[in-house]
């Protein structure tokens, strides 16, 4: 069975995985953007890293197919499969997997030196300049911190130019301050390489800093799959609900306040007040809402001391966890969430359609 | 001090023990290999085999070789066919023997390194464009280097000393498959204990430094993985 590719043509990723294991199966189809970062994004044993394996072709699923960007490195019904070492991609496992006996320059130039010259599109000077890693390169990998071992083990997969990347979980095994020493680095990658990310995670905060294109996963199954900016709003998806839900909105930088250490950025729905004095005119910034930060009020609030108030249309509601209900809104073509009790659901009579003002408290960016 | 009797077996001594433990490093590594990844159900049965000798008193395999390659045996009439004549009693019968015997001592310890090294480097390099042969050689064979010194530091010592199988089908032709355990052996046979001891010191002496070498130069096993 090949997917029907309708959001990316030729220029895109199509796969289909079949495959059986004693408790478990992952039954798969699935066609995202040829660009990009696309998260993988399920709860643990949904078939994540299984689907990312076999993409590589680590595993071979029972029938598959896979096609990135117009050419086929598997199609089980025709007899054609790649062996990994023939498909140019690059692997990030969860754990760094650097080579033990060579030092990180050797890690580095492992990959790249197997690649033919006229196929090298990533220097390994930038590779070093992408991860900063300038000072390591004559450390052997038991000296670093997990951290590190973990930029070069990304360095690693893009020196040797993949024309896919495929990332699995890894942060996961990092504590939460080598976590936001990476993301600069994962988020510079996606602004200066044009290079396809497949990126496996379970972290929805990850998914709304990196992600463009969202592949709902459960079970081995594809539950949804689509951008970012709507998954995460979409009320009958679980992403969009629980403490973490929240709206991811793109804007444009239109004024900042150095003393005031504000920004102000336009999205559709109207103008965001930022808390962050070093961004620049003109600059394009994904900022996160999170539904518990945004409350309603029936008339617009004067006197407060809340800088973000919006008016909106109530899309739909949906039941939380017990007493409490998420209000998906529309702001202008752009949708938020905001967590309210039930009760206070029922005292603002919302239903679908309602006009009202939502006052957002916290707003963050996230570069 | 060594009559020439002695150095003559010396001499044979050293290069049954090399050529045995040069064949075992070269034959050993697929086995080992094989050993080490294959989730066959004959791998329990080639393991014990490998490990045989390990319990087997020499004198018992020697036995079975002798009668496996002797001229009436279905080895012999396969090697006399291909004109290579009888191996018993002859060095090549010899280290066909001892690559027999001293096999565990090189197998084992490459299977447990090929096996601490795990799955993970090995789909790393593959996602780096190693071939399967390719990693091995850039991959497996650097990180498996103290388990190679091991095998084959073993390897050697063992065939040094070993006395059943040489006996049994190897006799005790001067030159040809009289080693140094058989000539000590003859010197005690013979009441010339002083060339005993001198002989039979010096391989105490050789095994114990080779030993020593191996438990002090080879400072704490290498994690396979690590990083």
């Amino acid at each position: 069975m090949k997917p029907i590719d309708t959001t990316a043509g030729i220029a895109g990723i199509s796969a289909s995985f079949r495959r059986s294991f004693a408790d478990f199966s992952l039954d798969v189809a699935l066609a995202v953007p040829g660009r990009g970062v696309t998260a993988i994004f399920g709860p643990s044993g949904s078939g994540k890293t299984s689907l990312l394996r076999s993409i590589a072709g680590l595993e071979r699923a029972g029938s598959g197919y896979l096609s990135v960007n117009g050419e086929v490195w598997q199609d089980d019904a025709a007899g054609v499969f790649l062996p990994v070492h023939q498909r140019p991609l690059g692997y990030v496992f969860q754990e760094a997997s650097l080579f033990a006996h060579l030092d990180v320059a050797r890690n580095l130039g492992f990959g790249l030196r197997r690649v033919p010259t006229t196929r090298r599109r990533v220097s390994l000077e930038q590779a070093i300049e992408l991860l900063g890693l300038q000072k390591l390169m004559q450390r052997m990998p038991g000296t670093l911190s997990g951290g590190e071992r973990q930029r070069v083990a990304i360095a690693r997969a893009l020196a040797t130019s993949p024309r896919l990347l495929l990332m699995d979980e890894p942060l996961a095994s990092l504590d939460i301050a080598r976590k936001a020493e990476i993301l600069p680095y994962l988020e510079r990658l996606h602004d200066e390489l044009d290079m396809p990310v497949l990126y496996v995670s379970h972290a929805p905060d990850e998914v709304a800093r990196l992600a463009d294109h969202l592949v709902l996963l459960d079970a081995g199954r594809v539950t949804a799959s689509g951008s970012t900016r709507e998954l995460m709003t979409r009320l009958d998806l679980p992403l969009a609900h629980g403490d973490a839900a929240a709206a991811v909105i793109d804007a444009v930088v239109s004024a900042v306040e150095p003393h005031w250490h504000m920004s102000h950025a336009e999205f559709a729905g109207g103008r965001i007040s930022l808390l962050n004095p070093s961004l620049e005119v003109g600059q394009r910034v994904r900022v996160r809402i999170q539904a518990r930060d945004v409350s309603l009020t029936l008339t617009r609030q004067e006197g407060t001391s809340v800088q973000n108030i919006f008016a909106v249309a109530v899309v739909a509601l949906s039941p939380d966890s017990p007493g409490q209900v998420m209000v998906s809104l529309d702001a202008g073509g752009g949708t938020l969430l905001a967590r309210l009790t039930q009760k206070s659901a029922q005292a603002l009579q919302l239903r679908p359609g309602s006009r009202v003002f939502a006052q957002v408290k916290g707003v963050a960016v996230l570069g | 001090m060594l009559d020439d009797a002695s150095l003559q077996a010396l001499a044979l001594t050293l290069r049954l023990a090399a050529t045995t433990t040069v064949v075992l490093l070269l034959a050993g590594t697929p086995l080992a290999w094989w050993l080490a990844r294959t989730r066959s159900r004959l791998k329990g049965p080639v393991g014990a085999m490998v490990a045989l000798p390990l319990v087997l008193p020499p004198v018992v395999l020697g036995f079975y070789l002798l009668v496996l390659m002797g001229p009436n045996g279905p080895v012999g009439q396969l090697t006399q066919s291909l004109g290579w004549g009888v191996l018993p009693f002859t060095f090549a019968g010899l280290v066909v023997g001892s690559v027999l015997y001293s096999m565990p001592f090189v197998v084992q310890p490459l299977q447990n390194a090929f096996e601490a090294i795990g799955e993970r480097p090995l789909e790393a390099a593959a996602t780096l464009r190693a071939s399967p042969l390719d990693t091995f050689f850039s991959v497996v064979l650097p990180l498996s280097r103290p388990a190679y010194l091991t095998a084959a530091v073993m390897g050697f010592a063992h065939t040094v000393g070993e006395f059943g199988i040489v006996l049994m089908m190897g006799g005790n032709i001067p030159g040809k498959t009289r080693v140094m355990s058989v000539q000590i052996y003859d010197h005690v046979e013979a009441l010339e204990y002083r060339q005993a001891h001198w002989l039979a010191g010096g391989l105490l002496v050789f095994s114990f430094l080779v030993l020593l070498a191996l438990y002090t130069l080879q400072p704490g096993r290498r994690k396979g993985q690590g990083a």
